[in-house]
């Protein structure tokens, strides 16, 4: 049997039907909705008279529009569409039989931080969702990707995909990543070196020292920005790190499975030898604490470098790097720390997670956020909130001047209240800076968790490897 | 879905590159649980001032592309989120055909959910397109899905290239649910294979 990649191994081992054209079902192990982009995928199923096919796979919670603010519960906090999106949701889980988490949840929050933390994404599944960021669950060696309402319809209706198989790319980071690097410099530098549609039509297979000594936190912030990179999905296949993340959650097989689970799961790697279409290799020592400076996640710089000319540039570039500085209220040469923000947002499905905020905790311990400086920490989920506080990582935060938030998608698109006004400037964890993103005419800056820390504390975009 | 078949109409230039979704369709219109009613809002920050005015140098704001039918963008046109509520804002405006050289993954799956076509051609044949958009309302091109041809207005011939299964469905206006269901003995076999093999998802 000639080598195969893990992509290879997971699509053939979902192949419910394959064309001569090669036009494939792919069928679906998880399925993850939220309130924004289902809907109308529910309505067509009622309007048809169709069932939802596999509703023991279907995973619902509203994360995009809730408030992150106390008191929530009251449908009062929500503009009236918002509302009426939760409330669309809450009665199509209930009608269709799917399961919930609800709001007033303990368990509620971003749909790919709920999924791995309840156990529901697994090595080696399919899982899709309503969703581009649907790419993080791809950390634990699953085939995850972002899919259009009317295919959120055909898998409610089907339990399957329409596909053809995308290529297979290899990104390798080669070993160590320096003090004061992570996960997320990694895919934001990945991004900055194929651009972002250097991804078109690929799976990417993340791979190398670096990505292995990566916890499962950060491997999740890696896959979540492949799309960023246009690739239809990231994948890391799994091992030792990603069985003792697994292990013990909710909707993880017990005891025999368990064992059976395993014995599969660690068939789930590249054969030696497979062919890859693109192969891409950084080296972990060269990458830097990074920062975007436009509007694409592609306008990546290490923090230590200076706002580009248009004129760096080619083609089409060219003009969409004018249009950017001035969207972004830049000047060609100015340094990148002298960038003056007034607003850091923290959270988000790229970085919403444990350890994600035990770097900020790291940075602000017993410091203060600068005077007039707005700074919003978000979890991904309700159970990240709790495990923070228990941990006493709230207590640094609003020592610091934090506001200390209940978990949703928040700033990071912005559906909910939490938005920048115009001309505000934002140090934000997230993962996109297009225009109007995180408000009308904001500005939004890419970082790590921790370099958003150090932004909170001085008031500017501002290297981390100076204050720890 | 409505069928695609020979369109003849005016096309819009639009050569930024990287036009992400949130551009197409920004998120505060993503609240409707509707599929119709996204066109005024196409391009929105693009297109309107905050006071709702027509910001006048915006391509589909000039009288001669007001109503386009196609149009020719730049690289990377659809980038971002996978919200079909921007095909929908695309469709729903008047527009069937969008030219670039190369596309975001999801966003042109979903266009043909929709009856859209996207056509990949490369940068030469775009600049070409583009130059003939430029020209304002008296260029039509005729997009021929069936002979998968381009006519521009001075009667070049430029050929692309399309799935053909999902050159079927458009030119068919076929529901992919319905195809699906016809192999549903396929999907039975598969799942209860699948389950025997790994009980435990």
């Amino acid at each position: 049997m000639s080598p195969k990649t893990l992509y290879d191994k997971i699509w053939d081992a979902h192949l419910a039907h394959e064309a001569e054209d090669g036009t494939s079902l792919l069928y679906i192990d998880r399925h993850l909705v939220h309130e924004v982009t289902s809907p109308q995928a529910f309505e067509g199923l009622r309007m048809t008279g169709r069932k939802v096919r596999a509703p023991e796979k279907t995973i619902a919670v509203p994360d995009h529009n809730v408030p992150t603010t106390q008191g929530r519960e009251d449908p009062n906090q929500m503009t009236e569409e918002s509302r009426i999106q939760v409330q669309a949701l809450d009665k199509n889980a209930k009608e269709f039989g799917v399961h919930y988490y609800p709001v007033s949840d303990i368990r509620q929050g971003i749909v790919h931080i709920v999924g791995p933390e309840q156990g529901w994404t697994l090595p080696g599944m399919t899982v899709v969702c309503g969703d581009s960021h649907t790419a993080t669950h791809g950390a634990f060696g699953a085939l995850a990707h972002g899919i259009g309402t009317s295919e959120v319809e055909h898998v409610l209706a089907t339990q399957t995909l329409i596909q053809k198989k995308s290529k297979n790319m290899k990104v390798e980071i080669t070993g160590k990543l320096m003090p004061g690097v992570t996960a997320k410099d990694i895919t934001l530098a990945v991004i900055g070196e194929t651009g972002t549609g250097g991804g078109t039509g690929y799976v990417i297979e993340y791979c190398g020292e670096a990505i292995r000594d990566l916890s499962m936190e950060g491997r999740m912030t890696v896959c979540n920005m492949a799309i960023e990179g246009g690739a239809r999905a990231g994948l890391i296949a799994p091992d030792q790190t990603t069985y003792d993340y697994v292990n013990g959650r909710p909707h993880a097989p017990k005891g025999a499975q368990w064992e059976a689970a395993l014995d599969w799961w660690k068939t789930l790697f590249t054969d030696e030898g497979a062919h890859f279409d693109k192969v891409v290799t950084l080296k972990g020592e060269d990458i830097q604490p990074v920062v975007t400076w436009g509007t694409s996640p592609e306008d990546v710089l290490p923090i230590t470098g200076v706002v580009p000319s248009p004129e760096d540039f080619e083609g089409g570039k060219v003009e969409a790097a004018r249009r950017s500085l001035d969207y972004m209220g830049l000047t060609p040469g100015q340094k990148l720390t002298d960038i003056e923000i007034d607003t850091v947002f923290i959270g988000s499905c790229t970085n919403g997670r444990i350890e994600d905020f035990r770097a900020v905790a790291e940075v602000v311990k017993g410091k203060k956020i600068k005077d007039g400086m707005r700074a919003m920490i978000v979890p991904g989920s309700g159970l990240v909130r709790l495990q923070a506080e228990e941990e006493g990582l709230a207590e640094i935060f609003k020592e610091a001047g934090f506001e200390w938030r209940l978990a949703g998608c928040s700033m990071c698109l912005a559906m909910n209240p939490d938005q920048l006004s115009e001309g505000e400037r934002c140090a934000a964890t997230s993962n996109r800076n297009f225009e109007g993103r995180q408000g009308y005419k904001g500005r939004t800056h890419l970082v790590s968790p921790a370099m958003a820390a150090a932004a909170a504390l001085t008031g500017r975009l501002t290297d981390v490897r100076e204050l720890v | 879905m409505e069928k695609f078949e020979k369109l003849q109409g005016i096309a819009a230039p639009m050569p930024l590159v990287n036009i992400d979704t949130d551009m197409i369709i920004p998120k505060v219109f993503l609240k409707s649980i509707q599929r119709t009613g996204f066109g005024v809002n196409l391009f929105d920050e693009m297109r309107y001032n905050r006071d709702g005015s027509e910001i006048d140098d915006f391509v589909l704001n000039k009288p001669q592309y007001r109503d386009a039918e196609i149009l020719v963008a730049g690289d990377n046109f659809g980038c971002g989120s996978s919200r079909e509520h921007a095909p929908w804002a695309i469709a729903d405006f008047g527009i069937k055909c969008v030219i670039s050289t190369s596309f975001a993954d999801i966003f042109f799956n979903n266009c043909f959910k929709n009856g859209i076509l996207p056509i990949v051609l490369p940068q030469e044949q775009v600049d070409v397109l583009m130059a003939d958009a430029e020209k304002g309302a008296n260029a039509r091109m005729t997009i021929d899905l069936e002979a998968q041809e381009i006519t521009t207005s001075d009667g070049q011939v430029i050929t692309f290239d399309v799935d053909a299964f999902k050159k079927h469905c458009l030119l068919e206006g076929l529901d992919d649910i319905g195809l699906t269901m016809e192999k549903v003995g396929s999907i039975d076999t598969f799942e209860e294979q699948a389950a025997q093999a790994r009980p435990w998802v």
